[in-house]
C-alpha cells in the first residue's frame, strides 16, 4: 500500500494528514458530549465552585483596611514600628480624616472587629473613637464658619466642588420632584482635585452617600464636619497661586479662608486623637495596622496554624491562644480511629452479605441500609440517649451491678461520644464499597486456596484478603474524607474535647463572623484532603479503589 | 449398576453408600457406591443437576456427606478438613489468584506446606516445564490466555505431588480446538505422572477420549460405569443411550425373548430382532437402540435372514467425512443413518424409498 511505504504522516483517501482527519472526524461527538454534560457542568459552576472559591479566597483577602483608612495607610509607609515610636503628625492627620468618614458611614466598627481578631481590643477603641471623631471636625468646622457665614451652606460646597452641568440638572431633578425620575449622579468639577485633593475626595464620598441615603440632595444635606478637617488640611498646604486658579465667586471665599487659615493655632491630630482614647498611643495597635494595610495578608492563615506575625517575624502565638494545631491532629487522628473501627467493625457484615444466600443477604442488607433512610439527627439524638451519664447503657450498668450509682461511666461530650456516634453512622460508607468488591471474588478462590493444603486463616488472609484490598481502600477514603469534614455529630456529643476543625469553621462562619479564619482553616482542612489523597494514591494506587 | 471396568487394582478412592442431601427434603446423591483404583482416570459424566459436582466436592471436602463413608487410600475422610486432605484439585474457572504471579501461585501450596525456598523453587520449575509454560513464571494470571491458564491452573494442582487429582469441567471455557489439545495433555500428564483422576464434565466426547472408565450420572445415581467403548457400544439403559453419542430409538413391545435374541414388535407392526438388554419377559414396554452408523441399507452387508425396514429418506445432509441421512422408519421421523464419505458410497436423495437393517446384536432393546 502506498501510504505505508510513503515517508511522512498516514495520510486519509482524500490527502489530509490522518490525524487531522480524525480530530476533525470525532469533534462533532465531542461537541454532543459537552453539549450533554453542559447543564450540570455550569449548575456546578455557579453554584459550588464559584461559590467555593469566593470563600477560599476570603482567607487572604484583606481590603477593608485600605478600603476604610487609604489616607491612614498611605502615610503609614514611611513609619517603622522599629523607631519604638508612635506614628508622626501626617499619619494622624490622614486618620482624622478617615476616620471620621468611617463613623459617617458606619465602617469603623466593621473595622475595628476585623482587627480585633489580630489585636484584640481595637474593637473597643474604633468604638470608643467613632463617637468622638467627630469633635476634631466640629473645631474646624467653627473656625471656619467664624470667618465666613457661608460656609456652613451646604450649597456653598455643592457649588465649589460640584460640576456645572451636574447642577443644573440637580437643580432640575429637584425641581421636578419626580419621585422616579434618577437622580443625577454627582460630579466633581473639573480642576478642583488638583489644588484641594483631600477635600474633593472627601466630598464625593459625602455626595455619593447623601445620594444614596433617602435620595437626599448633597445640594440640600447638612456638610459633614469631616469636609472641613480636610479643607484646613489642604489650605494649609496648598499655595496661593494654585488657589487663584479656582476663579470665581467661591475662588474668592476659598482664597478668604486661606488667608484666615494662616492665622489659626497648629491643630494637633494626635493629642486629639489621644484626648479621645489612650489606646492611640500604643505602639502595638500601630503595628498591627500597618501589618494589614496590605490587600492581601497571610495573618488568616497563620492564625489558622497558631502562628502571628510579630515584631521579629512569624512567631508561634501565646500558648493559651493555641487551638487550631491541636484541632486539626485531633480531626485526623480520631478520623483515622473512626475509619479503623469502621472497617473492623464492617468487614465481616461485608463478607457475611457477599457469601450468604441472597435472600437472606437482601435481609441483611436493608439492616444496613436502615441507618442510612433515618435522619442524621435522630441517629447522633439516639446516641445522646444511650450514652449520657442518666442514659440507658449507664442505667443497665448500674442495675446489673457493674458499676457503682456514683462512678456512672462518661460516655458522652468527650471523644469516646464522637468515635461511637460517627463509626455508627459511617458505617454503610464502609460496608457498601467492601461488599461489592467482595460480591466479586469467587468463592472458588478460597476452595483452591484450601485444596491446595492452606488452612483456613491462610486462605482468607492470602488468598481472600489482598483481593478485598481495593474494597478496604475505597472504605476508608471515603468514611476518612466524610469523617475529617463531618460536623453535626461531634457538635451534639463531642462536648469540648470531642469537636471536630470543621466545628470551629462553623463557629467562625456563624458566631464570631471571623469569615477569614474560617476560610483560611477550610482551605487547610481542603489541602490536607487532597494531600492526603494524593499519598494514598501513591501508596494503595487510586486504580485500586473500587466503589462498584 | 454393573461395574464393568478395566485395569486397576485395589480401590484407592471409594464412596461407599454414600448420600447428600442440602435441604434435607431431596438426596441430590441417592447411595452412591464407587471405587475409583490407583492409577486410574475416572469420569464422571452427566447433565447438569445430576450429583457429579456434589460428589467431586464430597471428595474434597468441601461439602459433607450426609450419610456414608468415603475413604482414601482406606481410611475414612469424612472429618478431615480439605486442606488435610492433600487432593489437587482443577476448578472450571481455573481460580488463579489474581494477585500473585504464575510462579507465587504454584509455589502457594508448596509455602503453605512449608517446603524450603530453593525445593520449592525447584519444583516450581519443574512443573511449568511439565505444562510448557517455563517462561511464564513472572507473569500474572490476567496476561495469560485461557489455555495458558489452564495449564497453569493444571500445574498447580500437580505442583505438590498429590495421588489425587480431582478436575470440575476444566475445559469447559475454552474453544474447541484447544480443548481438544488440553485432552490430550491432560491424559497423557495423568498417565505420566501414574497419578489417580477424577474428572467431571458433561461432555461425552471428552469422556470417551480421554478416561479409563466412566461413571454416568443422572438423578443422583450412577447408571452405568464402564469403559467408554463399552459405555458406547453396550449402554445398559435408554438413559445412558441417548446420553451417549447419537442414538437412534424406536418404540415397541417385546413379542418373545429367545436366548440372545429378542423379537420386538413396533408400534407400527413391524417385527425386528434385537438383544435384550433390561427387558426380561414379552409384553414388556421397550425402547429399542440402534446407533446410527450400525445402521445399515446396502443389502449384501446384511446378514441372511436379519430383519429389514422400510424407510423413506427424508433428508441427506452432506458434513464432509460422513453423510448424515435422516430417514422416516417406523413412524419416526428422526431417524438418522451416517455414513462414511468413501469413494463406492451410495449418495441417497429425499423421496427414496429404501430398506434398512443391522446387525442384532447391534440392536439392543432397553427399558421404555
Amino acid at each position: 500500500m502506498s501510504d505505508i511505504t510513503e515517508a511522512g504522516p498516514m495520510r486519509a483517501a482524500d490527502g489530509t494528514p490522518l490525524k487531522k482527519s480524525l480530530a476533525r472526524a470525532l469533534r462533532r461527538q465531542k461537541l454532543r458530549a459537552l453539549a450533554l454534560i453542559a447543564p450540570l457542568l455550569i449548575f456546578i459552576l455557579v453554584t459550588f465552585i464559584a461559590p467555593i472559591a469566593d470563600m477560599l479566597f476570603r482567607s487572604v483577602e484583606n481590603q477593608i483596611v485600605r478600603d476604610t483608612l487609604p489616607r491612614t495607610v498611605a502615610a503609614l509607609k514611611d513609619w517603622d514600628a522599629a523607631s519604638g515610636e508612635v506614628p508622626g503628625e501626617p499619619v494622624f492627620a490622614g486618620l482624622a480624616v478617615d476616620f471620621q468618614i468611617a463613623a459617617e458611614l458606619k465602617n469603623h466598627t466593621k473595622l475595628g472587629s476585623r482587627l480585633n481578631y489580630e489585636n484584640p481590643g481595637i474593637s473597643s477603641l474604633f468604638r470608643k473613637t467613632g463617637r468622638g471623631a467627630e469633635d476634631i471636625g466640629k473645631t474646624f468646622m467653627d473656625r471656619f464658619v467664624d470667618v465666613n457665614e457661608a460656609w456652613k451652606k451646604s450649597g456653598t460646597w455643592a457649588t465649589l466642588f460640584g460640576d456645572d452641568k451636574w447642577l443644573a440638572d440637580q437643580a432640575a431633578w429637584a425641581a421636578a420632584k419626580d419621585k422616579d425620575a434618577k437622580e443625577p449622579p454627582f460630579k466633581l468639577r473639573e480642576g478642583v482635585a488638583d489644588v484641594l485633593p483631600v477635600t474633593a475626595s472627601t466630598y464625593r464620598t459625602f455626595a455619593r452617600a447623601a445620594q444614596q441615603d433617602g435620595r437626599k440632595s448633597p445640594v440640600d444635606t447638612k456638610p459633614w464636619p469631616v469636609l472641613f478637617t480636610a479643607l484646613g488640611q489642604d489650605l494649609a498646604n496648598a499655595s496661593p497661586e494654585s488657589l487663584g486658579a479656582l476663579g470665581g465667586e467661591n475662588g474668592a471665599l476659598v482664597q478668604e479662608v486661606a488667608t484666615a487659615v494662616q492665622g489659626f493655632e497648629t491643630f494637633g491630630y494626635r493629642d486629639a486623637f489621644l484626648d479621645i482614647d489612650k489606646g492611640w498611643g500604643d505602639l502595638d495597635k500601630w503595628e498591627t495596622i500597618k501589618a494589614y494595610s496590605p490587600p492581601y495578608t497571610p495573618g488568616y492563615f497563620l492564625n489558622a496554624a497558631d502562628l502571628e506575625k510579630g515584631p521579629d517575624g512569624i512567631q508561634a502565638r501565646p500558648e493559651q491562644q493555641r487551638i487550631y494545631v491541636t484541632l486539626f491532629i485531633r480531626t485526623m487522628w480520631m478520623s483515622m480511629l473512626i475509619t479503623f473501627s469502621c472497617l473492623l467493625l464492617g468487614y465481616p457484615v461485608a463478607w457475611l452479605l457477599a457469601n450468604l444466600r441472597s435472600s437472606t443477604a437482601n435481609l441483611l442488607m436493608i439492616l444496613v441500609l436502615l441507618p442510612f433512610w433515618t435522619s442524621l439527627l435522630v441517629r447522633t439524638s439516639a446516641w445522646k440517649v444511650l450514652l449520657q451519664q442518666q442514659g440507658v447503657i449507664n442505667d443497665v450498668l448500674v442495675w446489673l451491678g457493674l458499676i457503682d450509682d456514683a462512678n456512672r461511666l462518661i460516655m458522652i461530650n468527650n471523644q469516646f461520644g464522637t468515635i461511637t456516634a460517627m463509626t455508627h453512622i459511617l458505617l454503610p460508607f464502609m460496608i457498601l464499597p467492601l461488599y461489592s468488591v467482595m460480591k466479586t471474588i469467587p468463592p472458588s478462590y478460597l476452595r483452591a486456596a484450601k485444596s491446595l493444603g492452606a488452612t483456613n486463616w491462610t486462605a482468607f488472609w492470602r488468598v481472600y484478603f489482598p483481593q478485598s484490598v481495593p474494597g478496604i481502600g475505597a472504605g476508608s477514603i471515603l468514611v476518612f474524607i466524610l469523617s475529617i469534614g463531618y460536623y453535626i455529630t461531634p457538635e451534639i456529643v463531642g462536648g469540648t474535647r470531642g469537636v471536630f476543625i470543621s466545628n470551629r469553621i462553623a463557629y467562625h462562619i456563624s458566631s464570631s463572623l471571623n469569615w477569614g479564619l474560617a476560610a483560611a482553616l477550610g482551605t487547610i482542612l481542603l489541602a490536607l484532603v487532597l494531600l492526603l489523597y494524593y499519598v494514598y494514591d501513591k501508596i494503595v494506587g487510586i486504580d485500586n479503589v473500587k466503589l462498584g | 449398576m454393573t461395574d464393568d471396568r478395566t485395569g486397576g487394582d485395589a480401590a484407592f478412592v471409594e464412596f461407599d453408600h454414600v448420600q447428600k442431601s442440602y435441604d434435607g427434603e431431596t438426596l441430590v446423591v441417592k447411595d452412591l457406591n464407587l471405587s475409583v483404583a490407583r492409577g486410574e482416570f475416572l469420569t464422571m459424566l452427566g447433565p447438569s443437576g445430576s450429583g457429579k459436582t456434589t460428589c467431586l466436592m464430597m471428595l474434597a471436602g468441601f461439602e459433607t456427606a450426609t450419610h456414608g463413608d468415603i475413604r482414601l487410600g482406606g481410611r475414612p475422610i469424612n472429618n478431615i478438613p480439605p486442606h488435610k486432605r492433600g487432593i489437587g484439585m482443577v476448578f472450571q474457572n481455573y481460580a488463579l489468584f489474581p494477585h500473585m504471579t504464575v510462579a507465587e501461585n504454584l509455589a502457594f501450596p508448596l509455602e503453605v506446606r512449608k517446603i524450603g525456598k530453593s525445593l520449592r523453587d525447584a519444583k516450581v520449575k519443574r512443573a511449568l516445564d511439565m505444562v510448557q509454560m517455563g517462561e511464564f513464571g513472572g507473569r500474572r494470571p490476567a496476561q495469560l490466555s485461557g489455555g495458558q491458564q489452564q495449564r497453569i491452573a493444571l500445574a498447580r494442582a500437580l505442583v505438590f505431588e498429590p495421588e489425587l487429582v480431582l478436575m470440575d469441567e476444566p475445559l469447559g471455557a475454552l474453544d474447541k480446538q484447544l480443548r481438544e489439545h488440553m485432552q490430550f495433555e491432560i491424559t497423557r500428564l495423568a498417565h505420566n505422572l501414574g497419578i489417580t483422576t477424577v474428572y467431571v464434565t458433561h461432555d461425552q466426547t471428552e469422556a470417551l477420549t480421554m478416561s479409563d472408565n466412566i461413571a454416568v450420572f443422572d438423578d443422583g445415581r450412577i447408571q452405568q460405569l464402564a469403559p467408554p467403548a463399552k459405555l458406547y457400544e453396550e449402554p445398559e439403559n435408554s438413559f445412558v443411550a441417548q446420553f451417549i453419542g447419537e442414538n437412534n430409538t424406536l418404540l415397541g413391545m417385546v413379542k418373545e425373548i429367545k436366548g440372545d435374541v429378542a423379537v420386538v414388535e413396533l408400534d407400527d407392526g413391524e417385527l425386528i430382532d434385537c438383544k435384550p438388554i433390561n427387558v426380561s419377559k414379552p409384553g414388556e414396554r421397550t425402547r429399542v437402540s440402534i446407533r446410527p452408523e450400525r445402521v445399515e441399507f446396502n443389502k449384501s452387508r446384511l446378514q441372511a435372514g436379519a430383519h429389514t425396514l422400510k424407510a423413506e429418506v427424508l433428508e441427506f445432509i452432506y458434513m464432509g467425512d460422513i453423510f448424515r441421512t435422516r430417514l422416516r422408519v417406523a413412524g419416526n421421523d428422526e431417524f438418522v443413518v451416517k455414513t462414511r464419505n468413501a469413494p463406492d458410497q451410495v449418495r441417497l436423495t429425499p423421496g427414496q424409498q429404501i430398506e434398512i437393517g443391522w446387525l442384532p446384536q447391534d440392536c439392543r432393546a432397553l427399558d421404555a
